[in-house]
């Protein structure tokens, strides 16, 4: 028998869950259903959540731990569940209405992901080496969100486009630089709450004036109004 | 000449060859326990063969020799290219003819008779079913080839048994672009095996037949011929994706205790990986037929950011 | 420490007027807090004085002479605005029967926005100020929304979207900063501090920096206005209340280029000044030339005056991006009286628009011969909006052609074709809004309103003649610091 070597090795878990990331992202914006939206987003929070204990464990920070906690419970578990409710109590139905066909997209997501790699590419001379390749994943999943957001045409698939971005950064800010300050993770942890109930606050008013929370009703207002 | 060598491909062949149905059965009863329903037994699929095997073979009229000669054509490459995959030991002698790339041709000689088989009966149904095995595998199949080329990329050799053995020494650790490798790997079994969400294998309906509806017009020994390479096809490729990502196990020496080991170990992985099948046949929902090319478009696109990640971000 | 009592005292204002915000005494207690926020900002200039650079918290406040200038004008357009508010947002809870949760939530969302911008522009911890600009953005979402109409849920929903994804690229930026200032810096929240980060700017790495500053001025550009990504813009000003479309105009688009430009300091030290100053320059002018000529064809007046804010950001985006000291002082007066004169326009050109009951330009017209206060504030304050002497603009304008000729004069045909056409798109309406056959108003409103709006033009007018000894000090050692 041979030992499997490296698989339990924590910079090749991390590689491992940045291309569960990067998976998950493309993956996303292939997704017709919202519910399979929502049920992705809370993989990739826990994804996250995963991998940011693991960057805790590699770098003894213990702060990190605690960040790792809180994104487990907010983007795994909390974020999802309320989006959930939202969907019901909205009584939203049906597929997401695309601006583009699926294949169309994703070619398109391929086009983004190669730019992110190339950019990426000279820095990861600068990179510690566990986080190798780290950088060019995360801009590509967060540039991957930025698309899945602009051909979109329901609110609700725009705002789980908006998580992911958020979720891609985050996974930017743990395992490309191993961590930030945790007073900046608060704060920004903070601001994504608030956003979110204001968002939730929002789709109310949204659908009691339109009666759909398709956006192409959202179109009105324009240049020559 | 390496009898020895020789011993093993032959055991390895008739192994594959034995198990094909009963894997086929332990899946469809996996199937019926989590339906609620009452399972048919493990004993089905072989039964099924012997009286297809009994039974009168007719054939339709019009129909030409290609008719007749395709099940033994299909059934004969199933066969070449089980001997290029390594189930329970790595370098088979026959393996050295041939490499993943000729693998994916050999299925590839494989589906082009079945096609021209069903179109050849004149039926409707039989050129329906054609026109949408084909629609749907052209995107599949660049789809496997990328998988198997990152495969090879990493291990450095485009032989099925160089990369079990490089997985096997862990040379592959976690590697990013294995990852979309497996993806990409997994849509494709699903579509190539007319698996759901791709294809419902049990249905009667024809209007939403994809490999079915090509088998419509055969009957006795030729149709128990086309059943068993289905299960063959299927086993063939969870083999390979076993020799692929899970290679641990497969002996790389000659001796016996080794090879019991293997087949052991074989048996295992395939007794594991029925329930995964199952879950996701009876989780997900069959597709429109219109969203099953934009299914094989996300298997391909997979693992083409799998190549670029290997390239690019040199992991 | 006087630091620390002046961001508590706008931060306590928020929870101060969730409660007790409706009303009149609701109207009151927001002026009252942002006149002590105003005492507490000259107190802190005295001390600046006295002291040179403050700090606080251990270095996480920091107040500079780019800083301080801004903050002073904050807290002088924050106490006008409040001000405006009073007779404003009484007519207005009037007219659309507002109930008194939605008056709190415009008090405290409004005092939450003040509050957020001072954080920013105190804050010394790059993290921190990303995180203010996002409060900021997100407390005038629900500003824009107040109405609870169609249109400005619409535009809200356009806000918070648009600027989410730019704010969004503004934190990648950041994180790839920190990622930049690890190896000089350590980890921690020090190699987030933008005085530690200056100071040893030239080690960063130059890639890094280069990509960096791009994600910030695409991150960071949406929010203040910069073309292509201005879209948001327009619909926000147009839909929400005039009050809110001062301060938007007046003081968010200046907070967050002070952001972009604190980073561009940065990254001209670790890059040389070329890359940053060149996109800065041609984003400016596109932005500039792109709102003059939409401008030509607004019939909104709000909207026309939003566009307006774009080409004047632009401009201040040019003299950035040329650099050198006569730019950048002409830069930081454009900046202050951009905001005095813009939030004036928008006083006056709010109180028309609840006059009359509508925002289109053919509804307001021969102002000056029936309501004579409201028309010669409007007069004021679009001419010195448009570059008039004796206004402010009339001088930091002059000294960016001069500046432009100087450097780079193949963008001075650009720059004064920008201008030209703006003028051209302004005036008639002006002179359509002041002399034409007059509209009767719907509603006759107290003119004693719009004394803010007189101070700050006459704030402006001064200043295009006479600056101060210590601004002048402080506006040509902005140079020192953005250099």
């Amino acid at each position: 028998m041979h030992p499997a070597i490296d698989w339990f090795s924590l910079p090749s878990l991390l590689k491992f869950l940045a291309a569960w990331m990067l998976l998950l992202s493309f993956a996303l914006l292939a997704q017709r259903r919202l519910l399979s939206l929502i049920h992705l987003l809370a993989w990739q929070g826990v994804t996250l959540a995963v991998s940011t204990a693991l960057v805790a464990e590699l770098t003894g920070d213990r702060l990190l731990w605690l960040s790792a906690a809180l994104t487990f419970a907010l983007k795994g578990l909390l974020v999802p569940t309320l989006l959930h409710r939202l969907l019901r109590r909205l009584q939203v139905r049906g597929d997401v209405e695309m601006s583009l066909n699926v294949t169309s997209t994703q070619l398109i997501g391929i086009v983004l992901v190669i730019f992110a790699f190339a950019l990426a590419a000279p820095l990861s001379g600068a990179l510690p080496a566990a986080t190798h390749g780290m950088l060019g994943i995360a801009l590509a999943a967060f540039l991957l969100a930025f698309l899945m957001m602009i051909t979109r045409r329901k609110a609700i698939s725009e705002v789980v486009g908006f998580l992911a971005m958020d979720n891609a950064l985050f996974f930017a800010a743990t395992s490309a630089t191993l961590g930030m300050p945790l007073i900046v993770e608060l704060g920004v942890a903070l601001d994504a709450l608030i956003a979110f109930v204001i968002l939730g606050v929002f789709f109310f008013h949204i659908r009691e004036s339109f009666e759909s929370l398709d956006l192409h009703w959202l179109e009105h207002l324009r240049e020559d109004q | 000449m390496n009898w020895g060598a020789w011993g093993v491909q032959t055991i390895q062949v008739l192994l594959a060859l034995a198990i094909a149905p009963l894997f086929a059965a332990w899946l469809q009863m996996l199937r019926s326990l989590l339906q609620n329903r009452r399972p048919a037994g493990l004993g089905q699929a072989y039964r099924d063969l012997r009286r297809l095997f009994h039974k009168e073979s007719l054939l339709p009229e019009g129909s030409s020799w290609l008719f007749r000669f395709s099940p033994y054509v299909l059934f004969g490459t199933k066969v070449m290219a089980l001997t290029l995959v390594p189930i329970v030991a790595v370098n088979p002698p026959l393996a050295r003819a041939a490499d993943v790339i000729a693998l994916v041709g050999l299925l590839a000689v494989a589906r082009v008779f079945q096609v021209l088989a069903a179109m050849d009966t004149g039926t409707a149904f039989a050129d329906l079913g054609a026109h949408r095995e084909m629609l749907v595998s052209a995107l599949a199949e660049p789809a496997l080839l990328t998988a198997f080329f990152i495969a090879s990329l990493l291990a450095g050799s485009t032989s099925l048994s160089t990369i079990a053995l490089h997985a096997q020494q862990g040379m592959f650790s976690l590697h990013p672009s294995m990852v979309f490798a497996a993806a990409a790997f997994f849509l494709v079994l699903l579509i190539e095996n007319a698996r759901i969400p791709v294809d419902n294998p049990a249905t009667h309906l024809e209007l939403t037949m994809i490999h079915e509806a090509m088998l419509l017009e055969y009957s006795g020994r030729h149709l128990a011929l086309l059943e068993w390479g289905a299960q063959v096809k299927l086993l063939l490729y969870v083999a390979m994706g076993i020799a692929l990502f899970f290679p641990w196990g497969i002996a790389d020496q000659a001796n016996p205790i080794a090879l019991l080991l293997a087949c052991l170990a074989f048996v295992g992985k395939l007794f594991l990986a029925a329930p995964i099948l199952a879950l996701v046949e009876t989780l997900l929902a069959k597709k429109r037929l219109f969203r099953v090319p934009e299914f094989a478009a996300s298997a391909f696109l997979f693992g083409v950011i799998g190549l670029l990640t290997h390239f690019m971000l040199g992991a | 420490m006087i630091l620390l009592w002046l961001l508590g005292s706008a931060l306590a204002g928020v929870p101060i007027l969730a409660f007790w915000g409706d009303g009149r005494k609701g109207r009151w207690l927001f002026v009252a807090i942002n006149f002590l926020v105003l005492l507490c900002s000259v107190l802190a200039a005295k001390d600046f004085l006295q002291h040179g650079p403050l700090a606080a918290m251990g270095e996480e406040l920091r107040m500079d002479a780019f800083s301080l200038i801004l903050v002073l004008l904050n807290s002088v357009v924050g106490m006008m605005t409040a001000w405006f508010s009073a007779g404003y947002w009484q007519q207005e809870v009037q007219h659309h029967s507002f109930g008194k949760g939605r008056q709190r939530l415009y008090h405290a969302m409004f005092q939450s926005f003040l509050a957020t911008m001072l954080l920013a522009l105190l804050s010394n911890n790059l993290g921190i100020l990303w995180v203010a600009l996002e409060g900021a953005t997100l407390s005038t979402v629900l500003l824009v929304s107040l109405q609870r109409s169609g249109e400005s849920l619409e535009a809200a929903w356009k806000y918070f979207i648009l600027c989410g994804v730019g704010l969004a690229m503004a934190l990648f930026g950041t994180v790839l900063l920190y990622f930049a200032a690890q190896p000089v810096l350590g980890t921690g929240a020090r190699a987030l501090l933008w005085s530690a980060l200056h100071h040893h700017a030239a080690s960063l790495n130059g890639t890094v920096m280069a990509l960096t500053f791009v994600f910030i001025l695409v991150g960071y550009g949406t929010k203040v206005g910069l073309a292509p990504l201005n879209s948001w813009l327009p619909d926000a000003h147009a839909a929400g209340p005039s009050t809110v479309s001062a301060v938007l105009s007046g003081l968010l688009l200046n907070v967050a280029l002070y952001a972009i430009l604190r980073y561009k300091s940065l990254a001209d030290a670790a890059l040389g000044p070329v890359f940053a100053s060149r996109l800065l320059l041609a984003f400016g002018l596109l932005s500039l030339l792109l709102a003059a000529f939409s401008m030509l064809r607004q019939h909104d007046v709000k909207r026309l005056f939003a566009y307006s804010s774009v080409e004047h950001m632009g401009i201040i985006c040019i003299a950035f991006g040329l650099g050198g000291p006569l730019a950048i002082f002409a830069g930081v007066l454009h900046m202050l009286g951009h905001s005095l004169a813009k939030s004036s326009v928008f006083f006056s050109v709010g109180r028309a628009v609840q006059e009359s009951d509508s925002r289109e330009l053919e509804d307001l017209r021969g102002i000056l011969a029936s309501r004579p206060v409201l028309g010669w504030s409007l007069l004021l304050s679009i001419l010195a909006i448009l570059g008039m002497p004796p206004g402010s603009l009339f001088l930091s304008e002059f000294l960016i052609v001069v500046a432009s000729i100087q450097q780079a004069w193949f963008i001075t045909p650009l720059l004064l074709l920008g201008l030209g056409t703006a003028f051209a798109a302004i005036l008639p309406r002006l002179l359509q809004m002041l002399y034409g056959a007059p509209n009767s108003p719907k509603v006759m409103l107290s003119s004693k309103d719009l004394r803010p709006a007189f101070l700050q033009i006459l704030a402006v007018m001064t200043l295009g003649i006479w600056i101060p000894a210590s601004l002048d000090s402080w506006m040509h050692s902005v140079a020192g610091i953005l250099q």
